[in-house]
């Protein structure tokens, strides 16, 4: 008797659960929950009008929490802002040390040119490089598998001679191999073409740059024999040529196949200007 | 009656289905790595059990069924699961509601943990084998234990704001 009781009661409980609207409910629990499943079981339909409704539905959605989430986010970043400011005093300290560092580096840097310019001129060394430079635009970009050059709209007329370096910010990318009255075209060092010859640091070790046609990796070649090379090792212009001043980075070294190669520091498909070196 | 003291009082019944919303718009906060499993507190679970046991008159069904559409939408769930098992905890507490004549924390935080483990197995089931998502055990275990384990806390925040509320609407009928 009592357990028919408790049974029931189980039932008239849940009953009540699933289909009662309490105070301010607009559906009951039943409704809904049919609802849910019925939305759940649409998403087997990945195609059809079913997909695009429910597209429509997640783009309104998403759109109005972007909308809704906006305080929340200008609240985050109230807060970002204000650490910040908290933080803006140590900040500080750490880039007044640095600046100093960097001063000293930069008079450490000159003291060193000078020096450099010094002993030169006591053994009768020609200055055989000019620090003079021309900002160019590229026309055009030559882009084949065995063909890597640019075309710059400065020629002879602005005292632009073959051979003559040429960087993009800090790096070497080529040197100028056609130079006619307004323009010039540059072989860049992937050009399957180019050899340049170049120092590895750490080891002062002279070797051979080779372009192999790839805008990311070049090869190193005629290298000493039983030489160690180690990876990270930083590639730059040699000036043995006595055409491109020498200290000039290239890329990084990385050791692929049991073979040496270079990272190019510089991204060869996003060149827009170039700094043509000439002489007065 | 002010305007101020009117939008605040309107400001004040509508909270809980703010702080709800909040939590779903603001899900992927409370994820964190912990042991190279996602830890992720399952807020939402709480605020609904909550809301639901004590004062089912706060926020409508519907609004829970709306939250849990916008969950699946912004975590790129299958639509409508988050409100099946959103709905599911209020079928549960509405069930404990109406058997239990004194509450006290102790027996909620109990009923609570039984409650997101059923709700847990749910959503894993209906991921794992009727939609094929990988979901990863543990993480999920580790959510549901963390988000069992603050569920006190919570508890006491959302009774304080409770408090508030029920003298805001107490101020209101006096008036």
């Amino acid at each position: 008797m009592s357990r028919e009781m408790g049974r029931d009661d189980f039932v008239i409980s849940a009953r009540s659960v699933f289909l009662n609207k309490g105070n301010r409910q607009k559906f009951s629990l039943l409704t809904l929950i049919i609802i849910s499943i019925v939305i759940l079981s649409l998403e087997y339909f990945k195609s059809g009008p079913v997909n695009q409704i429910r597209m429509f539905t997640k783009d309104i959605i998403i759109k109005s929490s972007y909308a809704a989430s906006v305080p929340f986010k200008s609240i985050s970043n109230t807060y970002s802002t204000v650490v910040d400011h908290f933080k803006m005093y140590e900040e500080y300290e750490k880039l007044k040390k640095a600046e100093r560092k960097k001063q000293n580096l930069m008079l450490e840097n000159n003291f060193f040119k000078e020096e450099n310019q010094r002993l030169k001129k006591l053994i009768n060394e020609k200055n055989l490089y000019n620090d003079e430079f021309y900002i160019t635009k590229v026309l055009l970009d030559q882009k084949s598998p065995y063909l890597r050059s640019l075309l710059i709209n400065k020629g002879f007329k602005h005292g632009i001679k073959l051979g003559a370096a040429v960087r993009s910010g800090s790096y070497f990318i080529g040197k100028i191999v056609d130079s006619n009255y307004l323009t010039s075209r540059i072989l860049l060092i992937s050009d399957l073409n180019s050899k340049i010859p170049v120092i590895i640091e750490p080891g002062s070790i002279s070797a051979i740059l080779s372009g192999t046609g790839d805008h990311e990796l070049g090869q190193i070649e005629y290298l000493p024999e039983n030489i160690n090379i180690e990876e990270g090792g930083i590639v730059y212009t040699s000036g043995s040529d006595g055409v491109i001043s020498s200290g000039i980075p290239i890329g990084k070294i990385i050791l692929e196949n049991n073979m040496i190669k270079v990272d190019y520091f510089t991204d060869f498909t996003q060149i827009n200007f170039v700094k043509v070196y000439y002489k007065k | 009656m002010s305007i101020i003291n009117k939008t605040y009082s309107k400001f004040l019944s509508i909270f809980p289905v703010v702080i709800l919303f909040i939590s779903v718009l603001s899900n992927s906060k409370y994820n964190f790595i912990y042991d190279e499993n996602y830890l992720s507190f399952y807020i939402s679970y709480v605020i609904i059990f909550f809301w639901s046991l004590k004062r089912p008159e706060y926020f409508g069904y519907g609004f829970i069924f709306f939250a849990g559409i916008l969950n699946d939408v912004i975590q790129n769930n299958p639509l409508g699961i988050s409100s099946v098992e959103y709905l599911l905890i209020c079928v549960l507490t509405a069930f404990v509601r109406r058997r239990i004549i004194l509450q006290n924390l102790m027996y909620d935080w109990v009923f609570f943990l039984i409650s997101i483990l059923i709700v847990g197995s749910i959503n894993y089931i209906i991921l794992v084998y009727i939609f094929n998502i990988p979901i990863v055990y543990n993480s999920l275990l580790l959510g549901l234990f963390a988000t069992f384990l603050i569920y006190p806390i919570f508890a006491k925040i959302l009774s304080w704001i409770d408090n508030i509320v029920q003298v805001s609407i107490n101020d209101k009928k006096n008036q």
